[in-house]
């Protein structure tokens, strides 16, 4: 069945409880209910208030930086053998595409009344970002974040404190995006009354999925429209990463009904996804409920969570957002993995033939579009355009790009 | 009436609380949790509250936490906890299991609600499962003739608070402060009015758990709860103790206390 068909069927996505076909939903201790019902209360009359949404535009222009570029790579083109066209979400404030969903949800917090934000971050980077609208909105803000991801991204630990916030290290479990989440609900279930947890990706009990969802989905309509001025016509393929995949359905909702452009998701395939260790929830996974959602997950036969591995902090999670799921259920987007090593070979290429140092997780996007392209070309007997999301900057990778590239000299 | 709901009304009728004991399946050991519920029991635990432990189990806090993970290491599986119910419903005391859904559904619900019948449960606590998403559940516990206990929190809205404890069978768990669970130096004086609450909207037995450490506390809670629920304050016996024995001495210490608690409930 054709997404469309299967749309016509069961109606808007979600349903109003939140479930994309059979997946979503809300799987949550009772407590969080009341405030879950709060938000999607708030996030509903937000949505249809032209003031929040005026103010939310304006805050993206003119604090954010959008929209971003939509930069023809030319040199980058002709070593992959199509028009890659990079949308350039790593030029944003913050680095990255995570800045759209902060402040959309700072301003949510606000109007709800509340003074303290919570936030779970893999990267960092969307610690940083949460840190960030926190200051700017003057909310209190606690950040947790595994103590295996302070130690790799200790630049951005730095940065969030600048910004004022509290952070967190997680020493529980596999100590990375995961254990970070728990903790994050823990800290939410005890405090909802006054704290919103501001979760960084499409994941999670609804109404974050949908609500998230909206407040990244600028970068495809941005994209659709900067595509069809420089090219004249939608692109043939429109690819990104997935991790818990916000920034892979910020570009792919705009092109969900337009049925020529084929949506592919590249998920982090670490050492290979034969070998175990890998984070490639949708190829390596099943269907089952984590962090409060009914998604695919990496998990073993009695359903305990397994430990997902990824040069990429940011794609370091076993779960994926239930949107994502559904279309590949649907048929409507592809997933692949994307190892480790295919990651970081498109990182240095970018590098080399565009002086734009890519986020690893973008990395991937890169890699996968490097495999579909002759692919693509072959089917369509032209040289295809693709439109890949260049989801953030790679500064923050420095030291684990250059530890695997072998290039850091060594320390006294 | 399920077994628990004897259970209940037994001490309903002897003007005191039931006592719940929780503790995971496979801490330490498959056995040594056999033989920590059994202790439970025999030191005046009325119902037993088996864990399935997890590995993300976002309404526990620490103790529990570190319970369930040292289980997991231990390579406990969902089918050794199965017979861990069987066990210890083999001592006569009811015996309920709590779990998250993954563990539930991965299994198979309908599979798990058989097996889980045929060892002995009487139900499932299910605290990250509202009724909205528990269709399989509502049939599969119908089928089998099991409880069903879905929790309640201050937040929940009088409307929601009638929903839940409508899909509710044996008992409502009440979860006494908003937050996850440990022993705490105070109860909470939330609890008493939820308990009110939901007592507007039911007959079934209240039971009220998150916090609960002390016999004075289980007094307390006894004052106007039907069930006084405690799990990460036993389960610390074992995890403070240098060696099995002295452990399982603590265990019956504190469950002894506990039972003498629920008989002198503090109005």
């Amino acid at each position: 069945m054709s997404a469309d068909a299967l749309a016509a069927e069961i109606g808007p996505l979600p349903d109003p409880a939140g479930h994309f076909g059979r997946f979503g939903g809300r799987f949550v201790p009772e407590a969080l209910v009341a405030a879950l019902d709060e938000l999607d209360a708030a996030h509903r009359t937000a949505m249809a208030d032209e003031a929040f949404r005026a103010e939310f535009a304006a805050l993206l222009r003119d604090y954010a930086g959008t929209p971003s570029l939509l930069y023809a790579a030319e040199r980058f083109s002709a070593r992959v053998g199509a028009r890659v066209l990079l949308k350039r979400e790593d030029l944003n404030h913050t680095g990255a595409h995570k800045v759209r969903n902060v402040l959309g949800q700072a301003l949510l917090t606000r109007r709800m009344g509340k003074r303290r934000v919570i936030a779970e971050t893999g990267a960092g980077q969307h610690g940083v970002a949460t840190a960030t609208a926190a200051a700017l909105f003057d909310l209190d803000c606690v950040v947790y974040m595994g103590q295996v991801d302070t130690e790799r991204q200790a630049l951005n630990v730095a940065r969030m404190r600048m910004l004022g916030a509290t952070v967190v290290p997680v020493a529980n479990g596999s100590r990375t995006l995961k254990d970070a989440m728990n903790e994050a609900m823990r800290d939410w279930v005890a405090n909802v009354d006054d704290t919103h947890y501001l979760i960084g990706t499409a994941a999670g009990p609804h109404p974050f999925p949908a609500l998230v969802r909206d407040f990244v989905r600028g970068i495809g309509d941005e994209a659709r429209q900067q595509c069809l001025d420089l090219t004249g016509a939608l692109p043939d393929a429109v690819t990104a990463c997935v991790g818990g995949g916000s920034n892979a359905l910020g570009i792919f909702h705009a092109f969900v009904g337009d049925p020529d452009v084929r949506l592919y998701g590249f998920e982090a395939g670490g050492d290979g996804v034969e070998t175990g260790r890998h984070a490639a929830s949708i190829t390596g996974g099943s269907a089952g409920v984590l962090h409060g959602t009914r998604t695919y997950v990496l998990q073993d036969d009695d359903g305990q969570t397994c430990e997902s591995h990824s040069i990429s902090a940011g794609l370091d999670y076993p779960g994926v957002g239930p949107e994502h799921a559904w279309l590949h259920d649907s048929g409507r987007a592809t997933y692949l993995p994307v190892t480790d090593d295919e990651a970081m070979a498109a990182f240095e290429l970018l590098c080399r033939t565009e002086g734009i140092i890519p986020a690893i997780e973008s990395a991937h996007a890169l890699a996968g579009t490097l495999q579909v392209a002759p692919r693509l070309a072959a089917e369509l007997g032209r040289e295809p355009t693709i439109v890949v999301n260049l989801s953030g900057r790679g500064d923050k990778d420095v030291h684990t790009a250059g530890d695997y590239f072998g290039i850091l000299d060594k320390e006294q | 009436m399920s077994r628990i709901g004897v259970a209940f009304d037994k001490a309903r009728a002897d003007g005191r609380a039931v006592l719940v004991g929780c503790m995971p399946a496979g801490f330490p050991t498959v056995e040594g949790s056999i033989a920590a519920m059994t202790a439970m029991v025999s030191a005046g635990v009325d119902v037993i509250e088996v864990e399935i432990p997890y590995s993300d189990p976002v309404m526990d806090g620490p103790v529990i936490q570190r319970a369930s993970d040292i289980a997991l290491a231990g390579g406990v599986r969902t089918r050794d906890t199965l017979r861990v119910v069987e066990a210890v419903a083999a001592t006569g005391a009811p015996v309920v299991t709590m779990t998250y859904w993954n563990p539930v559904e991965r299994y198979g619900v309908d599979a798990f609600a058989r097996d889980l019948a045929s060892a002995g449960g009487t139900g499932l606590v299910t605290p990250d499962l509202i009724p909205e998403e528990a269709g399989e559940w509502l049939a599969a516990s119908d089928a089998y003739g099991l409880d069903r206990t879905f929790l309640v929190s201050p937040s929940s809205t009088d409307a929601r608070l009638a929903m839940t404890v409508g899909h509710c069978r044996g008992f409502v768990y009440a979860t006494a402060i908003m937050g996850v669970t440990g022993a705490r130096a105070q109860t909470s004086d939330a609890a008493p009015t939820l308990v009110s609450r939901v007592r507007e909207v039911t007959d079934l037995p209240v039971g009220v758990g998150l916090g609960v450490g002390t016999g004075a506390q289980a007094g307390t809670v006894a004052g106007y709860a039907d069930g006084v629920i405690v799990g990460s304050a036993l389960i610390r016996c074992l995890l403070d103790a240098p060696d099995e024995a002295s452990g399982l001495a603590a265990l019956r210490a504190l469950s002894a206390e506990l039972a003498e608690g629920v008989r002198t409930p503090t109005r």
